[in-house]
């Protein structure tokens, strides 16, 4: 089989053993990419030359004796909005092209230390604000399965990637659903940590109190490798949390639901929901039950409400953490003709640097955060929030974990939705209550819409620092699927 | 700047019409060794950009980490000030774009301060005035931004800005006080003195070195009138730039001046904001408040709220170091100094001095008497402050031990002191490189007596006659021969004696 079939868990098996090489292993990907990325278009930023050098210095530690983790000399693709100082950080957006960061995000220097290669900056959403990957300003990725359709977003490069067997691994952020939505319609496991289980430093803020690094994998197994890599307090994030970061791994290899409850979230499924995906959810209930689960319904009413607060929040957060990029200290500088203000320079700098979602955002957030308006919007979505943090913890003192589709229909077809943004936020509805509690959350793939052949994601969520469970439910579904499949799902993927 | 006069009403006249409120808004930059939310150092003078980070430049993905030192330092202020200690509160965002400020948002406190609801007693005329604290909070400082060309230095009319970053992101803490009527006259003093009295505070807490020449205490003025016999405040206005104490007194009074004379004739306070000008010592209009700004606040999401542990936080209150009004109470028992002498070495900042200098051995009347005469007088002269003077505590308490011993008389030691000044040593060095010393040695001083009843017949003649009072001229003639050096008493004594006379 080829190098670029096979797992990160048995990438790296190969190379401790001597039985590949980092730089074998990344040319095969790298090669990968040069045949598939004309059509999918998940990567913004690729250098041969400091792949393979990152490659080789691996080999070197490796053969110089120096220990490292489970993935040394595994490829990985990288969202473009972690910064990385050997390649570019844009955060797909105009007002960043061409920048250099002068450090290295947190997760990024831990991918390096534990030995991972990194192939290259993958494509997203601009600044991560949408579910298609089509607010990039250097074009929409295509979605593996299909080319002429979305990839999911924000992460939409990071998915694709994997999906199209470019790298084994890659890293997205998840602020409202960007990793377990992309996760869902490329077939693909895409884990949204615990908000505060990683570093945020580095990573390009969205939304601070939302945003969270995570993992793509085409196993379950491997999403674990890769969490518990990246994974952990940083003294650099105030937010990330001081305690041992769950043991996922192990959860990933234990596969076992027997005695577990289940609840499934009544509230997401009916209107709206894309018969094809109620059905291969409704199977995933019911397999877990034959797989020794409790299944029960539980009612999480105020989730109705997540998706309109989620709108309030993240873009209030948004119209200040994208203040500094005024063109005084770094990227984009439009008008500065030696007659202008420095305020006229910053307008115009804005006006030409942000695409409009991220303009919409910005308006939405500032208007929220206004005087006079503050306790209607952001100080009600604020409730809001906690009444859906109290519902979580009130479920989870039910069950174990909760269950539901990921998104409501499988990918759409790139353009549909483009013009109208309420459409593109509800595809994000069944993900985003997960980020506004701050729980952990996994998507695994279960099964084909019979609509379209797409696929379709299972979302499990557990509680806070519960990400254990998310991984031990997930891996049960994929064994069990992927026995009654003949294997992955991914198989089944003609458009490649 | 406007070239039209302001109208000024005179201030006697003003104050017999109107009443005032007085507001201050008080900025200490912390002196912590790094910044308030990053690593970097925050020495005073470095060269432009070189104390600085992603953090504190804003870089895309970098993120704030509170500097907990500074958190502590702002709950002793708190303490000091009499304040509550909030048990939980958060940082918050205050929106606005401007070059200096790196995030175009800084993060300060917005309705949850550390420290609120606290008081300060300070003295003037003789009288203990209340000022109630309403919050001390703490902040990042913003850049520093110098504009260039034009004529006022200010953003208007400048040809371009250059931006100092050191400056952004050190801890600084903001002290407001509750509106303070019933100054009446004594308002620009009450100004002066609680401003003096905070910097008192913050330097025996050694949280900051309270340099108002270097920024590090910085002070925004609120005054607003309201006639004699109403109890409605009048519009205030926010005075900024007053960089000394003597500033802050002076912004007080001009303010007060000009509002009289608007309102005077029937004109309105505009709210706004206004500059202080050390050179005229009159403010000029800046910025309107009338439409406040929006500065949309909300809790910063980067970081964690506060939760000082009340143990901690009665620990420091504790260890809290005696406040500079109880020292004073305490030094002035034990001087025995009356309530005016103590004011004056407070006004004229000598009492550190000469408790360095009674420390060092010196008896206090005579450490005073150094600090307050001679010292005074020569730092006034060089426009110093006395603390400046290029002479120590313990110099002066050697030079008072030099004349209690009687190496010394009054006037060598002044020739002492001005030796010491100019950078010829130690006392004793100048006493020896000047040969100052008393001439003690009878034979010496004797012989100078002889030579100088010689040389003075006829007033040598009317002390042998009885004319006591002659011996005066032979005495200066003594100090004239030895050059100052001989003791005035002893050399009296030796002429009477050698002419039989007798006092």
């Amino acid at each position: 089989m080829s190098l670029i079939r096979k797992s990160a868990a048995e990438l790296g098996a190969l190379i401790a053993a001597g039985e590949a090489s980092a730089v074998e292993v990344a040319e095969a990907h790298l090669d990968r990419m040069a045949e598939v990325e004309p059509k999918v278009n998940a990567f913004l930023h690729v250098d041969r030359e400091v792949t393979l050098a990152q490659a080789r210095a691996v080999d070197e530690r490796l053969r110089a004796g120096e220990r490292l983790g489970p993935l040394a000399g595994v490829p990985i693709a990288h969202k473009d909005i972690f910064t990385t100082a050997d390649m570019p950080t844009t955060a797909a957006s105009k007002i960043l092209e061409g920048w250099r960061p002068p450090y290295d995000a947190t997760v990024t220097r831990r991918l390096r230390e534990a030995g991972l290669v990194i192939l290259g900056k993958t494509n997203l959403d601009e600044f991560a604000m949408g579910s298609s990957t089509e607010n990039s300003a250097y074009g929409p990725t295509r979605n593996p399965w299909d080319l002429t359709r979305v990839p999911g977003g924000s992460s939409g490069g990071s998915s694709a990637a994997v999906a199209a067997y470019e790298a084994p691994l890659s890293m997205g952020t998840d602020t409202g659903g960007s990793i377990r939505q992309p996760a869902a319609l490329t077939g693909i496991v895409g884990m949204k940590p615990t908000y505060g289980g990683s570093s945020r430093y580095g990573l390009i803020a969205f939304a601070s109190s939302l945003d969270t690094p995570g993992p793509f994998a085409r196993d379950v197994l491997d999403a674990a490798l890769l969490h518990e890599t990246f994974s952990g307090h940083d003294p650099l994030d105030s937010t990330s949390i001081d305690a041992p970061v769950p043991s996922v791994v192990e959860a990933a290899r234990q596969a076992d639901v027997s005695g577990m409850r289940v609840g499934v979230v009544k509230e997401f499924g009916g209107d709206g929901y894309q018969p094809g995906v109620l059905a291969r959810f409704n199977e995933a209930v019911a397999l877990l039950e034959s797989l020794g689960a409790k299944v029960v319904e539980v009612s999480c009413p105020s989730f109705a409400t997540a998706l309109p607060a989620y709108y309030l929040i993240a873009p209030s957060e948004c119209s200040s953490n994208l203040a500094r990029f005024d063109a005084m200290r770094y990227g984009l500088r439009v008008g500065d003709d030696g007659t202008r203000s420095a305020e006229e320079v910053m307008a115009l700098t804005r006006a030409a640097g942000f695409g409009p979602e991220v303009k919409r955002r910005i308006m939405l957030g500032t208007y929220a955060l206004s005087s006079g308006y503050y306790d209607a919007y952001y100080g009600q979505a604020q409730k809001v929030r906690t009444v859906i943090s109290r519902e979580f913890d009130a479920a989870f003192h039910q069950v174990d974990v909760l269950v539901s589709p990921t998104t409501p229909t499988t990918a759409f077809p790139i353009g549909e939705r483009a013009d109208d943004p309420m459409a593109m936020y509800l595809a994000d509805l069944c993900t985003i209550p997960s980020n506004l509690a701050g729980n952990a959350a996994i998507s695994v793939p279960c099964g084909l819409a019979d609509e379209d052949g797409l696929p379709v994601g299972l979302q499990v969520m557990a509680p806070v620092l519960g990400d254990d469970r998310c991984y031990r439910v997930g891996a049960a579904v994929e064994k069990a699927l992927e026995s009654r499949w003949g294997g992955p799902l991914l198989k089944e993927a003609a458009a490649l | 700047m406007t070239t039209t006069r302001t109208p000024r009403m005179d201030y006697d006249e003003a104050l017999d019409r109107f009443e005032p409120v007085l507001g201050l808004e008080t900025h200490v930059e912390l002196g912590t060794a790094s910044k308030m939310f990053c690593g970097c150092p925050t020495a005073f003078g470095a060269p432009p950009n070189t104390q600085v980070c992603p953090t504190c430049l804003a870089f895309p993905g970098s993120l704030p980490v509170a500097n907990a030192k500074a958190i502590e330092s702002t709950i002793r202020i708190g303490l000091a000030l009499n304040c509550s200690i909030a048990e939980w509160c958060r940082f918050a965002r205050k929106n606005y774009f401007y070059p200096d400020m790196p995030k175009n948002y800084q993060i300060s406190q917005y309705d949850e301060p550390l420290c609120y609801d606290g008081h300060l007693d300070i003295e003037v005329d003789g009288k203990t005035v209340r000022i109630e604290i309403e919050r001390v909070h703490l902040e990042e400082d913003t850049g520093k931004s110098t504009h260039m060309g034009g004529a006022t230095g200010r953003i208007h009319g400048a040809d371009y800005s250059i931006v100092d970053y050191n400056r952004a992101g050190i801890p600084l803490v903001e002290i407001v006080t509750k509106p303070i009527p019933g100054t009446d006259r004594l308002a620009p003093e009450v100004a002066r003195a609680y401003v003096t009295e905070l910097r008192e505070i913050m330097r025996s807490l050694g949280v900051s070195d309270v340099r108002m020449e270097e920024g590090s205490l910085r002070c925004d003025v609120n005054v607003s009138l309201m006639p004699r016999g109403s109890s409605e405040w009048g519009t205030r206005t926010e005075t900024k730039n007053v960089n000394s104490l003597r500033s802050v007194e002076r912004a007080v009074r001009s303010e007060i001046e000009r509002q009289a004379a608007i309102l005077a004739e029937g004109g309105r306070i505009v709210q706004e904001t206004r500059h202080f000008h050390e050179d005229t010592g009159t403010t000029t209009s800046g910025r309107s408040k009338e439409e406040a700004q929006d500065y949309r606040y909300f809790p910063e999401p980067d970081l964690l709220p506060i939760a000082p542990d009340p143990a901690w936080v009665a620990e420091l209150k504790a260890t809290l170091p005696e406040l500079p009004s109880v020292r004073r109470k305490r030094l002035q028992a034990e001087w025995g100094l009356s309530d005016k002498d103590m004011e004056a070495m407070h006004n004229a900042d000598a009492i550190d001095l000469v408790e360095a200098t009674v420390a060092a051995g010196a008896p206090a009347a005579d450490a005073r008497k150094w600090w307050m005469g001679e010292l005074a007088r020569r730092a006034n002269e060089s426009g110093t402050a006395l603390a400046g003077l290029p002479i120590t505590p313990a110099q002066i308490a050697r030079v008072t031990e030099l004349v209690a011993s009687g190496e010394l008389n009054d006037k060598l030691a002044r020739e002492v002191l001005e030796g010491v000044l100019a950078g010829e040593g130690s006392p004793d060095e100048v006493v020896e490189k000047r040969g100052l010393k008393i001439v003690n040695d009878e034979g010496e001083l004797s012989a100078i007596v002889d030579q100088v009843i010689a040389d003075n017949a006829d007033a040598a003649d009317k002390v042998r006659s009885g004319k006591i009072a002659a011996a005066g001229a032979l005495v200066g003639g003594v100090m004239r021969a030895s050059r100052g050096k001989a003791d005035a008493a002893r050399a009296r004594a030796m002429i009477l004696e050698k002419l039989g006379a007798s006092e």
